[in-house]
């Protein structure tokens, strides 16, 4: 047999890695993203004649990966929400590797996303919307533990939508009476993304909804400050980051933003938001000029806030108040 | 010393696979003379051309040189337990044999040259003019790439060339040499583009439904076989995985 030259050795390079989808009602366009289990490909459906994303494990035969690839989709399944990436098949290709097909989502990665400079308040309604797809996973039973701006896609009609829920683990009394979860991990087995991490998290401790309070609070630092809040030249020191300090000041904000980023980050379970529709609910107050819960505001910012929210009434108020004032003056005169 | 007659290596029928797909650097370290000495032929099979070839580019040896340096180099490793003496947990075994390699070639070639010459050592003939062939057609791009790159893509190329011969050996057993044939034009093929599977189901007398779906078999068995051959190449399921992410597209 001949030598393998450059050209060959590159096409079987690409081409061995690629999925095997003879016989399958798929057709290969292209990859489009790879993580530690496998790769996900667009691919065009010939059954209903679109394009899809594929997601593949890297390999066949490891039972328990692919276990934990068909369990993803059943979650993925389970989360119909506008926000969450519907889940359309889950199967075998020919070579044995597990997959599952789901919508394929045109946009912007939420980094990319934000580093076209956005407005604040824009920015803002976006993340409300991520924290509320959260909220309903977590009603569903199901906490997500690998969130940050990479996993969240920003579609061409600004909608957002919150991806990759290979981490994800079902936790509630939704579930209390299924089988044990192989989403689940040990204790002491640190999974996820360092630099949006909650401190339990990095610990390799047990996880909760607070979890996700804490890196959604990791991506509003983000969303304020362009960066992430547990920062190392390698992943594992982004984690000794996470473990010991609190991240620095993201830069200037208005204080109720500060008090609503403090809380969700808060070192402690237990002075978090005990639920993402809290946190969800004080961004929603601030965008719309009242009272965030998680900020002890003083008189003078009250009175800004109200004359801020209500503008329009004030300086009527104010004409109103120096009308009487000239007319007074004019009758005493 | 001679090495046991099951580790054939280089030249024509070197392509087989060993049946085992445990890892060849662990039973390299077993007390069974026959089975470490099979586990070494194993690892002398996929590694000997990149070496080969990384003294012939990288230090600049001639072909003659290079021969002996190479021979000597898997020698001294079987005298020594190079191989035995890898620990998975500190590095990949292609990286921990590239620098063993670099010692070698730096202090210690010429004393082991001398003894190979005086001694009359004697390994199992490797084909270096294929070797030198290949080298010929790489032209100076191979200059260009760092050492450590150089090794790696040498190392590649010499894993699959084995998975290709094997899966020839495979098709061709199985009744399946269509499936060769139209693999080695489309996947194997030396220029940018290769003949669509039209033209193949033309040339081959077949629907081009039937050409797309013996290559998805062909470079299924690949696929397999490359793995195995990672398999029995590493020590550890970490550096397996590792590799695996580095040798399939993930660059």
């Amino acid at each position: 047999m001949r030598a393998l030259g450059d050209a060959a050795l590159a096409r079987l390079r690409a081409g061995v890695d690629e999925p095997d989808l003879s016989g399958t009602r798929y057709r290969l366009v292209r990859p489009i993203g790879r993580g530690g289990m496998g790769a996900v490909y667009l691919v065009e459906d010939l059954e209903l004649q679109r394009e899809v994303a594929l997601k593949v494990l890297a390999q066949a035969g490891d039972e328990a990966l692919a276990e934990r690839l068909r369990r993803e989709a059943r979650v993925l399944a389970k989360l119909e929400h506008p926000s969450i990436v519907p889940v359309h098949d889950v199967g075998s290709l020919p070579d044995g590797r597990a997959y599952y097909a789901m919508k394929y989502v045109r946009g912007e990665r939420l980094d990319e996303w934000l580093a076209a400079g956005r407005p604040r308040a824009e920015a803002l309604r976006l993340f409300q919307r991520i924290a509320e797809a959260v909220a309903f996973a977590h009603a569903a039973g199901v906490v997500h533990r690998d969130l940050k701006p990479q996993n969240v896609m920003v579609g061409p009609f600004g909608e957002a939508l919150v991806l990759d829920w290979g981490l994800a683990k079902e936790v509630g009394p939704a579930l209390s009476n299924a089988p044990a979860s192989p989403l689940e991990t040990g204790a002491g087995v640190v999974l996820g993304t360092p630099a949006f991490m909650a401190p339990e998290q990095a610990r390799g401790e047990p996880t909760d909804e607070r979890t996700d309070v804490y890196a959604l609070g990791a991506m509003l630092y983000f969303l304020l400050s362009g960066r992430a809040p547990h920062q190392g030249a390698t992943p594992a020191e982004a984690l000794r980051s996470a473990l010991r300090a609190d991240p620095p000041e993201p830069g200037p904000a208005p204080r109720p933003l500060s008090s609503i980023l403090r809380k969700a980050m808060s070192r402690e379970q237990a002075d978090r938001y005990q639920r993402v529709g809290d946190m969800a609910a004080d961004i929603a107050a601030f965008l719309d000029g009242l009272r965030v819960s998680a900020h002890r505001e003083t008189l003078v910012e009250r009175a800004a806030r109200w004359f801020s929210r209500y503008q329009a009434l004030a300086v009527l108020l104010l004409a109103y108040l120096a009308m009487r004032a000239l007319i007074a003056l004019a009758v005493r005169k | 010393m001679a090495l046991h007659d099951d580790t054939g290596i280089g030249g024509p029928g070197g392509g087989q696979f060993p049946t085992t797909h445990a890892s060849a650097i662990l039973a390299a370290r077993s007390e069974d003379r026959a089975v470490a000495a099979r586990s070494f032929g194993a690892l002398v099979q996929a590694y000997w051309k990149p070496i080969y070839k990384y003294v012939r580019i990288r230090w600049r040896k001639g072909n003659e040189e290079a021969k002996d340096l190479t021979q000597a180099f898997f020698t001294g490793a079987m005298e020594r337990g190079l191989f035995q003496r890898f620990d998975p947990a500190k590095a990949r075994f292609r990286t921990y044999l590239r620098t063993c390699l670099d010692g070698f070639l730096g202090h210690e070639a010429e004393a082991a040259s001398r003894q190979k010459r005086g001694g009359g050592v004697e390994l199992v003939p490797l084909d270096f003019e294929a070797a030198e062939a290949e080298l010929a057609g790489e032209g100076s791009a191979a200059e260009a790439l760092s050492p450590d790159r150089y090794f790696e893509q040498e190392w590649a190329r010499a894993l699959f060339q084995l998975a290709v011969e094997a899966l020839r050996a495979r098709l061709e057993a199985d009744g399946k040499a269509v499936h060769y044939a139209l693999f080695e034009a489309y996947d194997l093929c030396e220029g940018e583009r290769p003949p669509t599977y039209g033209v193949l189901a033309e040339r081959h007398g077949l629907p081009v439904t039937t050409v797309t779906n013996h290559l998805a078999l062909a470079r299924r068995e690949l696929r397999a076989l490359v793995l195995e051959k990672l398999r029995e190449l590493t020590a550890s399921e970490e550096e397996y995985q590792g590799e695996a992410r580095l040798l399939l597209g993930a660059r």
